[in-house]
């Protein structure tokens, strides 16, 4: 079953100015983690660093914007996930290379002390992910964190936008060694779910990582890719789209193409920003029993 | 009865794809469709034609070829796609069985201008 999440639900706002936004989410399952401590994370997403173009008159320095935003937050995140799309796209493997040695460079200045990658279909999809690889390692792997388990998963050095069968087998491999109710977050760059086809805003083959996962009662996903934030549950399982870095594009159906949203001089960095996720240990839950003084017969 | 050796592989094509149901399937390479086809060529980026008009309920053959890298066709309203090869024809038989416009694009990535190759299928009465 497929259902919108109201996002009041679940998400409180605070704005920090400038051009990031942190939203903070609390991940189902905490209250299960063996290690009782809250943390806090960031997901960046879609910087295209490359991008030249009016939808974004400041392209070279957005993305420094967003460092700077992110390491003036009052608290550091204990890690941040770039979500895909570090760079934009690029018929020349040199150029390639060039745009992701920049990249690399500019986000060297985030305060964070660890920040982790993972390709979109701009960084790897012409190259099957060679020079990602290159530069940010593995395009899919786990990770744990205070008690969550994380799962990175390549949906994009398949240029059919596939996950494919051999990772769909490490995926399941991975999940057999996590109990039914440990915390586990997803990151991918395309929504796993048939978000807009039409726009080519799906996994071929999402459905099957869906299917690997349901068993497990939580399940939170954080994707890129939309550039807009967007919230979607498959069943209990929780897809969360970050805006991105570079330009806004449009709710999905709502313009005949899929263009990027104009940039408004009125209000800059409009529709751009970051993500911040809290892991908030659950509050203590009791559950009650009412006894009779004297038990019936 | 002698059965036409192209009719059954025609039809064998599209039960092990399963597709009876969504009014397409493809059709293999050596087939010689009796369907009106209309040829439509992927060259980065662009589809030409952009723009196809058919009959609902009226069958016909989509012919696709690719002048340079691998392309994908994908028509999301009726379910069906295809991969459009270097140096292979591609056919695909659609029965448009409902009306409206419906967007058509390219699902493999293919460069720059990957996210702007669409175009449409137009169904009418």
């Amino acid at each position: 079953m497929v259902n919108e999440i109201n996002r009041r639900e679940f998400l409180k706002l605070a704005g920090i100015g400038g051009v990031g936004v942190v939203f903070a989410s609390a991940l189902p399952g905490m209250a299960h983690a063996a290690t009782q401590d809250d943390f806090y994370f960031v997901q960046m997403s879609d910087p295209h660093w490359g991008f030249e173009g009016p939808p974004n008159p400041d392209a070279k320095g957005t993305l420094k914007k967003a460092v700077a935003a992110v390491n003036s937050l009052d608290y550091q995140p204990d890690f941040i996930m770039f979500t895909g799309d570090l760079t934009h796209t690029t018929d020349n493997p040199m150029e390639r290379r060039k745009r992701m040695a920049e990249f690399r460079e500019i986000v060297s200045e985030l305060k964070a002390r660890t920040v982790r990658f993972m390709p979109g279909e701009h960084d790897a999809s012409l190259d099957n992910g060679k020079a990602f690889k290159e530069f940010f390692g593995s395009t899919n792997y786990t990770f744990d964190h205070k008690g969550v388990h994380f799962i990175v998963v390549d949906n994009v050095s398949d240029p059919r936008a596939l996950i494919g069968d051999e990772q769909l087998a490490w995926l399941a491999a991975d999940l057999r060694q996590q109990k039914k109710d440990a915390p586990i977050v997803v990151f991918t760059h395309r929504p796993l779910f048939d978000l807009a086809p039409q726009w080519d805003w799906a996994t071929r083959d999402g459905a099957k990582a869906v299917d690997l996962l349901m068993p497990y009662q939580n399940v939170t996903v954080f994707y890129g890719h939309i550039h807009q934030e967007h919230h979607h549950m498959t069943g209990h399982i929780a897809h969360h789209a970050a805006k991105g870095l570079m330009f806004p594009l449009p709710v999905a159906g709502s313009q005949p193409n899929r263009t990027p949203l104009p940039w408004n001089p009125a209000e800059p960095y409009k529709g751009l920003g970051f993500r911040g996720v809290n892991a908030e240990i659950k509050e203590a839950e009791y559950k009650l029993t009412e006894y009779p003084v004297v038990k019936k017969g | 009865m002698k059965l036409n050796a192209k009719a059954m592989r025609i039809a064998a094509v599209a039960a092990v794809l399963g597709l009876g149901s969504t009014g397409a399937y493809l059709v293999a390479e050596s087939a010689q469709p009796k369907e009106k086809v209309i040829k439509i060529t992927a060259t980065r980026f662009n589809y030409t034609p952009g723009e196809v008009t058919l009959k609902k309920g009226v069958p016909v053959i989509l012919e696709f070829r690719t002048l340079d890298v691998i392309m994908g066709f994908n028509l999301p309203d009726f379910g069906v796609r295809a991969d459009i090869v270097p140096g292979k024809v591609t056919r695909l038989r659609l029965v448009p069985n409902k009306t409206g416009t419906f967007v058509f694009l390219c699902d493999i990535f293919c460069g720059t201008g990957h996210e702007e190759m669409n175009g449409k299928i137009i169904v009418v009465d």
